[in-house]
């Protein structure tokens, strides 16, 4: 009971996350193909604004910039060896930052996707994988993070590794999806089957949720499937300032401040607690979130209509927790090994 | 019920149902049985490219179509494309030595600074799978590199894939570069990545975006397809 998360979470209602790292460092400057993480040590001044806006902006909550901070996303920068100590930078400049807030701020060590696909179908073992997380949640911890947040993540086993690598550093963490394919992750998962993932985890998040993929509407309709299963843990929804445009030389995402505020209210109605943004989420686009929750009336959960008015189409018919959803063919071998 | 019911004997099969045996066990990513399907198909006189595009293309369009669909996801597409690599294997020489049409040429790589190759590794797959040779880059691909490949190989396309935020402007550096070395009209560039949609393809200079493996294979025939009409005219 003594994490700062579950502490915030039992005397408020709601919580606001912060909003975009990579584009909002990409306006600090941050050129395409190098790796945020090295500004840690290079901008720490940088770093240090890019928290501040989300702090100034009304954000009770943000991620560190550490996203690609492990060892095997680093290894393309030729800084494998340094997942621990620039992680630890990361959440020291948040410390910092967090503490000077005058308000209660949690500090939240962003863990994101190896990049690699584990074994059967891919590569990474389960072992390794449990390694690289674990080196970087070690530098997350030691650098002051209230609590590991896991975001991006696709496969089941990816994230059940880093569950496994959060107990070894013996941190509280927190761990979202990302629903960009057909309103499943990419390797197929639904909201409904995460639910049941994370319910059954030996270690379990605080809270759990979607961040990115493919857009706000997508992003509650996931929502909404998770607060369908009656989890028993908090959600948490993390969705892009609708959808990215390159304009003047840089990505540009064309979703207003007034639309995030939107989003943010149906989020809660959806049954989110902890709610942020995105890539392509400024400070603005937090503003504007923090007064809708504000001010706002809470309502019952919208329709999936109601959302498509308010923010736009989904991407795709379904998300495959639908009864009719589409099923894979079943062939001769398949139907035989299932009698 | 016992093993011997649960067995299918592939060489019993005529060459009806061995082909959509071969679809099914594409479909279930086994990839020991299409090697056995292609061996039996070759001891059964078949030509190389007709075991190619009637018995491997034609499963992997099944695959495909249910990939593009949201009904199969990148885990059963891998274990799919593992397989038909299995057939393939095998078939690659064969198919060289036999002089067998080439349905065309693909230049592919994630580009700089990003690591991602999930997808830019299924569009390799499906290319391979829809008769296409694949020319893969990898990761983390300057400039450079991709002008280098694509004066070594001559390929009828380029492709460009890239997952983040932070690294999908760089295919306009690309593309841009081309343009100044006046060979951007030489190519087919097409682009895809979780991150992009139609309108940045557009905006950067590339003639197509492609939302996922399944359709950058159809756009791909689609702009072969045109450009060697209008070599005709």
């Amino acid at each position: 009971m003594s994490d700062a998360l579950t502490k915030m979470l039992s005397s408020r209602d709601w919580i606001l996350a912060d909003g975009a790292t990579g584009t909002n460092l990409f306006n600090m400057g941050l050129m395409s193909g190098d790796a945020p993480e090295l500004w840690n040590e290079a901008h720490p001044d940088r770093i240090k604004a890019l928290y501040k806006s989300a702090v100034d902006a009304g954000s009770d909550l943000f991620l560190t910039n550490s996203f690609g901070g492990n060892a095997s996303r680093l290894k393309l920068h030729d800084a494998q060896s340094r997942a621990h100590e620039l992680s630890r930078i990361s959440a020291e400049i948040g410390r910092d930052v967090a503490d000077a807030a005058g308000r209660p701020v949690i500090v939240a060590g962003s863990v994101g996707p190896t990049g690699d696909i584990m074994e059967p179908v891919g590569t990474l073992s389960h072992s390794n994988a449990v390694e690289i997380f674990h080196e970087q949640a070690e530098g997350l911890k030691a650098g002051g993070a209230d609590v590991l947040w896991l975001e991006t993540i696709s496969a089941p086993e990816e994230y059940r590794a880093a569950a496994e690598a959060f107990a070894l550093a013996q941190m509280p963490w927190v761990g979202t999806m990302s629903f960009d394919t057909a309103g499943r992750t990419m390797m197929g998962m639904t909201s409904a089957a995460m639910v049941q993932m994370v319910e059954g985890l030996d270690h379990p998040p605080l809270a759990f949720g979607a961040n990115c993929g493919t857009g706000a509407s997508d992003l509650l309709r996931t929502v909404l499937g998770f607060a369908a299963q009656g989890p028993s843990r908090p959600i948490i929804a993390k969705g892009n300032a609708g959808i990215p445009k390159y304009v003047d030389g840089h990505i540009h995402y064309d979703g207003t401040p007034e639309l995030m505020g939107q989003y943010a209210s149906l989020a809660r109605d959806s049954g989110a607690r902890i709610i942020g943004g995105c890539c392509g989420t400024m400070p603005e686009h937090l503003s504007a979130m923090r007064r809708a929750l504000e001010s706002g009336e809470r309502s019952e959960a919208p329709t999936l209509e109601r959302i498509v008015e308010a923010l736009g189409p989904f991407t795709s018919a379904g998300d495959g927790t639908e009864d009719n959803a589409p099923t894979a063919r079943q062939t001769k071998r398949a139907r035989r090994r299932a009698v | 019920m016992s093993d011997q019911e649960d067995d299918i004997i592939l060489s019993e099969l005529d060459d009806e149902e061995l082909v959509q045996q071969m679809f099914d066990d594409l479909y279930d990513g086994l990839k020991e049985e299409i090697e056995e399907g292609v061996n039996i198909l070759l001891e059964r006189k078949w030509a190389p490219y007709d075991i190619l595009t009637k018995a491997l293309v034609g499963g992997m369009t099944i695959v495909g179509a249910d990939f593009r669909d949201g009904i199969l996801f990148v885990p059963e597409v891998l274990l799919a494309a593992n397989a038909m690599k299995g057939g393939m294997f095998i078939l690659k020489p064969l198919l060289a030595e036999t002089g067998a049409p080439r349905v065309g040429k693909m230049v592919i790589g994630t580009v700089k600074g990003d690591i991602h190759d999930i997808g830019k590794n299924l569009v390799s797959m499906m290319m391979e799978g829809a008769g296409f040779e694949v020319v893969d880059l990898g990761i983390n691909n300057a400039v450079d590199a991709y002008l280098e490949a694509l004066e070594a190989e001559e390929p009828d396309i380029l492709g460009m894939s890239a997952l983040l935020t932070t690294t999908m402007p760089y295919m306009k550096v690309v593309i841009d570069t081309l343009v100044e070395q006046g060979k951007r009209d030489d190519y087919i560039v097409l682009v895809g990545g979780a991150p992009l949609n139609e309108e940045f393809g557009k905006a950067i200079g590339a003639d197509a975006y492609c939302r996922d493996a399944a359709v950058a294979v159809e756009t791909a025939k689609e702009w072969v397809g045109r450009k060697h009409n209008q070599l005709a005219s």
